[in-house]
């Protein structure tokens, strides 16, 4: 009996350090990328690469600013779209959809989820690009906006759906009407599980750069009009990173990192505002 | 004052398994009236039909008529001015999660387009102290989220809520089964106060309870309503013998 | 079978009550033997069982009490329990009448006997009649056997004022059987006490049985 009860131990022991092993391997290559990134890179940041647009090539400094930019207002483009819609169709799903056209449009959300980036890309450049007849902004911020919707949708879905029905049932019970009830009182309770699938297809789609090769295009000037090609980052590190020019990949270098600050810090920003109830809405 | 409602031949049906069974019942206005019954009866469904919650279940079908004083539940009647005016209170206190007290009370008002303060504070004020609540929560009204108070006081909440849209019944399915003998006592205090203002329907499986706060009584079994007297004369000397079987506790 | 501590506790209330009626019985019977034979052991008979029914009355009162307080008695079970304690009452008052003739027989022994026209033992037979009769339409919860019982003590009070009549004549002509002809009399209304416990105890029934529209088969209509 004594040694059965060593031998439960030291398995027990095994486990716990197979565990460890296994998480401290998940995070190794994150450290070791953002480590990389950060050796690489950090020095390169300076304000005016911050705030320059690129200077020609041959030329030492200059920035990606524009690109910052750029990818800001496609970004906004792509949540102004993916977020409504996303919520929307997640709304429709949980509340209204728990049979057979609710099934269709399911499945089409998870097929869209798995179609590859630049296929979206593609698509959007035959769609609005060529009718326009000219890359923009407004483009990218289209095919962006397309592959957040899956994300939202599913997980609003699901949040809404661990909505305890009593709650509804409180809600309809004091004459409420049903979408009234849906959004300022299920919405609202699970507000904070919507934010944090808006974010998750946020970060998603903040670093894809096949869907803007064939929808900004890329600026090398600073560009304030949607409706023209925009810079935007994770394009402009694309390309500097295939050149042959030292300056460039080193400016690469640099993209990836801020690339890499601002996602994160857009999402914790939100989260902090989220925590100190300031998303909640309004009384 | 309250309104009396009144139910005539009422069939329900879940899908294709019928609950009730021409169920008719007055439930004067200003008593309270006390629906028992053994688990399955039919109680609760038959008081989801009176305020039109039964049909919010897929599947779920209702005939025959209920009247409000002048109002038809059914036949025309928009659901949601049904509920305005037959308000619920279920087993499980149900406040709204994030929402203060405060917003918790107003709720049903402010998503009906209510905005003016003033009425906002002196209706929630007055619910609050109807039902029993407004002392303990006076100072933490729009601090203090629904979901964090006591089972009883969620309740108690939960009723003001009710209350705060002025219906003319108040429906009760086993406000009191969640809660302990002294939020039950608080509760039942307080059913009594509020006949004097509302038509009062009250779901019950305790029949202790039913005997304590009822005016009138009806025994429901299988769907059909059996007996409906004073409550005075069913828990002495009920008509039925199935009725007499229940309350004695000779169910088997 | 549900609730079967509840039905024991009814039943054992039933038994105790039974039990505790042959003993108000028997002590009317001890009482108007040692008033035949003039027998003074048979007085002290009556005294011993009237502690025994004292006793009786203290514990159905307890069980009664602990019912009510624990098992929530609804409808017809709180009928019965509410006339097992009015019963309970009737024949512990009974057993005070028996204690009151034995007292009245232990004087009357130390008189010079008298022969008095007076029927006491019909009369006793009659009264003790009407209790055996009460309570076996409780036994059988038996309205209509109740009734009856409710006209049987118009035949004892006819016979108490025939007595009452007689003894205060008898008193009248003999003067010097003053004191039995008096111990008579009151031995009588002891009596008529008695049938007027057994009266009550009928109506309790009644009230107990009417109310049940559902439990016999006899169907004796809504109140």
């Amino acid at each position: 009996m004594r040694s059965s009860y060593w031998r439960r131990l030291l398995a027990d022991r095994m486990a716990t350090a197979a565990a460890a092993a296994a998480a401290v391997l998940v995070i190794a290559p994150l450290v070791a990328v953002f480590g990389y990134l950060v050796y690489r890179g950090a020095s390169s940041i300076t304000w005016a690469f911050l705030t320059q647009a690129p200077k020609p090539v041959g030329e030492s400094g200059g920035g990606m600013g524009n690109a910052i930019a750029g990818s800001g207002i496609i970004l906004l483009i792509a949540s102004a779209i993916g977020v409504p819609l996303g919520i929307g169709a997640g709304i429709y799903l949980a509340e209204y959809g728990r049979r057979g056209f609710g099934n269709f449009i399911r499945f089409t959300a998870d097929v869209l989820n798995g179609v590859p980036s630049i296929v979206v890309g593609i698509a959007v450049y035959a769609l609005v690009v060529v009718v326009q007849h000219h890359f923009s902004a407004v483009s990218a911020g289209i095919a962006l906006g397309i592959m957040m919707i899956p994300t939202v949708t599913r997980s609003t879905e699901e949040v809404l759906l661990m909505v305890p029905n009593s709650i509804r049932e409180a809600g309809l019970g004091l004459g409420i009407p049903r979408w009234r009830t849906t959004v300022s009182i299920v919405l609202r309770s699970a507000i904070s599980g919507v934010i944090t699938g808006v974010m998750l297809a946020f970060a998603r789609v903040a670093g894809e750069t096949a869907p803007l090769l064939f929808t900004a295009f890329g600026n090398q000037y600073w560009n304030w009009n949607p409706n023209q090609p925009t810079a935007a980052l994770p394009l402009q590190i694309f390309v500097y990173a295939i050149s042959p020019y030292d300056e460039w990949h080193r400016q690469a270098w640099a993209g990836a990192l801020v690339l890499i600050i601002l996602i994160v810090g857009t999402v914790g920003m939100v989260r902090l505002a989220a925590s100190r109830g300031l998303l909640k809405g309004t009384s | 004052m309250g309104v009396g409602i009144e139910a005539r031949r009422l069939n329900a049906w879940f899908g294709s398994h019928q609950a009730l069974f021409d169920v008719s019942m007055d439930m004067a206005a200003n008593h309270v009236t006390a629906i028992i019954g053994p688990s399955g009866c039919g109680k609760s469904t038959f008081i989801r039909c009176l305020n039109r919650m039964h049909e919010t279940v897929p599947g779920a079908r209702v005939e025959g008529t209920v009247r409000l004083g002048e109002l038809q539940v059914y036949n025309g009647t928009p659901a949601v001015e049904v509920r305005r005016r037959i308000g619920m209170v279920f087993q499980k206190p149900n406040p709204f999660p994030t929402m203060s007290i405060y917003d918790n009370v107003a709720a049903g008002l402010k998503l009906n387009g209510l905005r003016n303060r003033r009425q906002l504070d002196e209706i929630v004020e007055r619910t609050l102290r109807l039902a029993a609540l407004w002392d303990e929560v006076k100072d933490q009204l729009r601090k203090q989220s629904g979901a964090s108070l006591s089972g009883g006081q969620q309740q108690r909440l939960c009723i003001a809520r009710a209350l705060a849209v002025e219906p003319e019944v108040l429906l009760m399915d086993e406000p009191a089964s969640a809660l302990d003998p002294i939020s039950t006592g608080k509760i039942e205090e307080l059913i009594f106060q509020l006949k004097a203002s509302y038509t009062v329907v009250i779901v019950t499986h305790n029949m202790q309870q039913a005997a304590r706060v009822a005016d009138l009584t009806g025994f429901f079994l299988l769907g059909r309503l059996i007996e409906f007297e004073r409550t005075q004369k069913i828990f002495t000397t009920p008509s039925d013998k199935r009725t007499e079987d229940y309350i004695t506790g000779r169910f088997g | 079978m549900p609730r079967t501590r509840f039905v024991q506790g009814l039943g054992e209330l039933k038994d105790k009550l039974l039990r505790m009626a042959g003993l108000a019985e028997q002590a009317v019977d001890h009482a108007i033997r040692a008033y035949q034979q003039g027998d003074a052991r048979e007085c002290e008979r009556v005294f011993e069982t009237e502690e025994l029914i004292n006793l009786a009355e203290h514990e159905i009162d307890e069980l009664a009490l602990d019912l009510l307080a624990m098992q929530q008695p609804m409808a017809s079970d709180l009928r019965f329990i509410l006339a097992v304690i009015k019963i309970n009452g009737n024949l512990e008052r009974v057993g005070d009448q028996a204690v009151n003739i034995a007292q009245r027989v232990a004087e009357v022994i130390k008189l010079p006997p008298a022969d008095l026209p007076a029927d006491v033992p019909h009369m006793a037979e009659l009264a003790s009649g009407m209790i055996r009769e009460a309570l076996e339409a409780f036994v059988r919860a038996d309205a209509e056997m109740a009734q009856r019982v409710l006209i049987m003590d118009n035949e004892v009070d006819r016979m108490k004022r025939e007595t009452e009549q007689a003894m205060i004549e008898q008193a009248q002509r003999s003067p010097q059987l003053l004191r039995q002809a008096l111990d008579v009399l009151l031995i009588a209304r002891n009596l008529e006490r008695v049938a007027d416990h057994a009266t009550n105890i009928a109506e309790d029934v009644i009230f107990w049985v009417r109310g049940a529209d559902v439990r016999h088969h006899f169907g004796y209509g809504a109140k």
